[in-house]
């Protein structure tokens, strides 16, 4: 997890394990309170699957940001596993994507100058 | 359900399902599978993470149990079955259970029904206290 400005980078590398989906998510929310960070950039570039369990971790992440005051965006998320991702009926409707990094994080900085209120 | 499930190729390989790494090693598996198959890379992606949801629910509902996965050839075609048993609770209620949103568990309910949007070909044969029994496939177009 890595941390530019006030946003917290988060890299998904590794094919994940159920186990592991859950702890980052925990270390997520605890780092976002640590370090004060005002968005969350969860980038997917290299996953190439996201299965009903990751994509509940996606959202449920981003809930747990936004509680936090902090905003999270997905980026990198490869046309195959969009197609999949509605498909299997999940569309992430609560989740803020953007499809690289760059934009994510211009995403960010603008809601960082106008901080709008949030549901 | 009916229709017998179509059984993979005497090549085919088991893997046990009794951790969260062995669902992560099953995907890999299928994954294999379907690219020597050539599937496409949106249907390697469909049938991976069918896979992926159907391993968990085998861990998770029934108490682990194996997944067998092989090439099937039918009609001049070939395709990826994945067949994933468990021998615990079993389903009561099958047209329940492929509801989208309907979940025994903490899940989201969308493994089971979701899966089956994803394959060509999907079985389901389950008996109460008798375990249940999945099988998937996705042919090369």
């Amino acid at each position: 997890m890595l941390k530019i400005g006030d946003v917290l980078l988060v890299s998904i590398q590794v094919e994940l394990e159920d186990q592991v989906v859950l702890e980052l998510q925990d270390d997520l929310a605890a780092r976002i309170v640590d370090s004060g960070a005002s968005g969350v950039v969860i980038d997917i570039t290299a996953v190439e699957i996201v299965d009903s369990f990751v994509g509940r971790m996606l959202a449920t992440t981003a809930a747990i940001s936004r509680m936090l005051d902090a905003q999270t965006v997905v980026v990198g998320m490869r046309p195959a596993v969009a197609i999949t991702l509605v498909e299997l009926g999940l569309s992430l409707g609560g989740v803020r994507t953007a499809l690289t990094l760059e934009k994510g994080l211009e995403i960010l900085a603008r809601r960082d100058d106008s901080r709008p209120a949030q549901l | 359900m009916s229709g017998l499930a179509p059984v993979p190729d005497a090549e085919h390989e088991s893997v046990p399902i009794g951790s969260n790494d062995d669902v992560v090693r099953a995907r890999q598996l299928v994954r294999a599978l379907a690219q020597q198959c050539k599937l496409s890379l949106v249907d390697q992606t469909k049938l991976v993470t069918a896979a992926s949801e159907l391993a968990r629910n085998t861990l998770v509902y029934g108490g682990g149990g194996v997944m067998r996965v092989g090439l099937v050839r039918r009609d001049g075609r070939v395709g990826v079955t994945a067949v994933f048993e468990d021998s615990g609770p079993g389903i009561p209620d099958v047209d329940q259970a492929l509801t989208d949103g309907w979940t025994s568990g903490g899940g989201l309910g969308l493994g089971l029904s979701g899966a089956r949007r994803l394959v060509d070909d999907f079985t389901l044969q389950t008996e109460v206290g008798g375990g249940t029994q999945v099988a998937v496939t996705k042919w090369a177009r």
